[in-house]
């Protein structure tokens, strides 16, 4: 347990400087979709139309990515404990 | 036993701690003209069925394989939309999942499971598109999962450990990923223009990120591969990944009941 607690602190600070040094960067962090799909089918004059249930507005996304996290946290972790049952100590 | 939980930890943590904003493979609705739409449509549905087919027999055969397509879907879920900045390139994109999930359920299965998560995504998380559905199944779907496990099956038979073929299987799946969503886009959006001259820019525009996260993604496989070996090897087994005899004996559930 003590090992796991020191992994996990050990973690957190390489998250924290992973995080200070990519907001230091020049970069816009724009997803693949929209600098390499989107931009060629517009160029070749298919652009992308808005979603027919469209969720980007405001914060919903980030409600229904939140929403989508839980619930696929729930069923991983629900089978995970069915497949690798806790060990039992003697 | 505790080396392989904290394997595993690590890597989850790490794959957790890195998210940031951005999308990535999918392709975006309306992007594909309805004939070219309907054509992949077509491959997924053949591939859907024959999954589901699949999961139907192997589900009667192996009770624990339906917490098992269960586990290995919400994975697949979870880390296809999960974008990741990739430094030397300045912008985001996602592993698939797909090449662990071949190796863990078999790649029709594995179709099966993108197909939900694509699903949800594009219902849901402005993730892909309805009409494109079928164009993204094939590319993560079918391809993906295709790729990663005969690559997988040809290193095992070519003599690399199991976690070099896990790895390469990661690998590969994702980079197939995107070669195959570059030749739908190639396809269908070329116009008077060389096929191949726009599969070739396509597929350099997508280098830069999906170089350096294919290998992330081979790292994430060889982890969970190396997860299951040393917790609990018998599920290998019993999946056919590891060919012996299936020596599983039903354990008591810890207490998800």
């Amino acid at each position: 347990m003590k090992k796991v607690m020191v992994l996990s602190a050990l973690v957190l600070l390489c998250a924290a400087g992973l995080t200070f040094l990519l907001s230091r960067q020049s970069g816009n962090w724009a997803g693949v979709d929209e600098v390499v799909v989107e931009k060629i089918a517009k160029q070749a004059g298919r652009p992308a139309r808005k979603p027919y249930i469209n969720t980007d507005q405001g914060d919903l996304l980030l409600f229904f990515f939140l929403i989508a996290g839980t619930a696929g946290g729930f069923v991983g972790g629900y089978c995970f404990r069915e497949l690798f049952p806790p060990e039992k100590k003697p | 036993m505790a080396k392989g939980r904290t394997d595993f930890l690590l890597l989850l943590t790490l794959a957790l701690a890195l998210p940031s904003t951005g999308q990535a493979m999918h392709i975006s609705e309306g992007i594909l003209p309805p004939k070219w739409a309907a054509l992949w449509y077509a491959i997924a549905i053949f591939f859907v069925a024959w999954g589901l087919r699949d999961l139907r027999v192997k589900s009667a055969r192996e009770p624990f394989f339906k917490p098992m397509v269960g586990l290995i879907g919400a994975a697949v879920f979870v880390i296809s939309c999960m974008p990741i900045p990739v430094p030397i390139a300045g912008t985001c994109s996602h592993p698939c999942g797909t090449g662990m999930a071949a190796i863990l359920i078999g790649p029709t299965l594995s179709v099966v499971v993108s197909s939900v998560a694509l699903l949800l995504q594009a219902l849901f998380l402005a993730h892909g598109g309805l009409t494109t559905l079928g164009g993204n199944i094939v590319s993560m779907g079918i391809a993906g999962a295709f790729t990663g496990w005969a690559v997988f099956r040809l290193s095992r038979r070519a003599g690399l450990s199991p976690w070099a073929a896990a790895f390469l299987c990661g690998m590969f799946s994702d980079w197939a990923t995107y070669a195959a969503t570059s030749f739908e886009l190639a396809s269908a959006l070329h116009g008077n223009s060389s096929f191949l001259h726009m599969f070739a820019a396509i597929g350099a525009s997508f280098l830069p990120t999906q170089l350096p996260l294919g290998i992330f993604e081979g790292v994430v496989t060889a982890g969970v591969y190396r997860f299951i070996a040393v917790r609990r090897p018998s599920l290998l087994e019993c999946l056919g990944v590891e060919a012996r005899r299936c020596p599983l004996v039903p354990q008591k559930t810890g207490g998800a009941k």
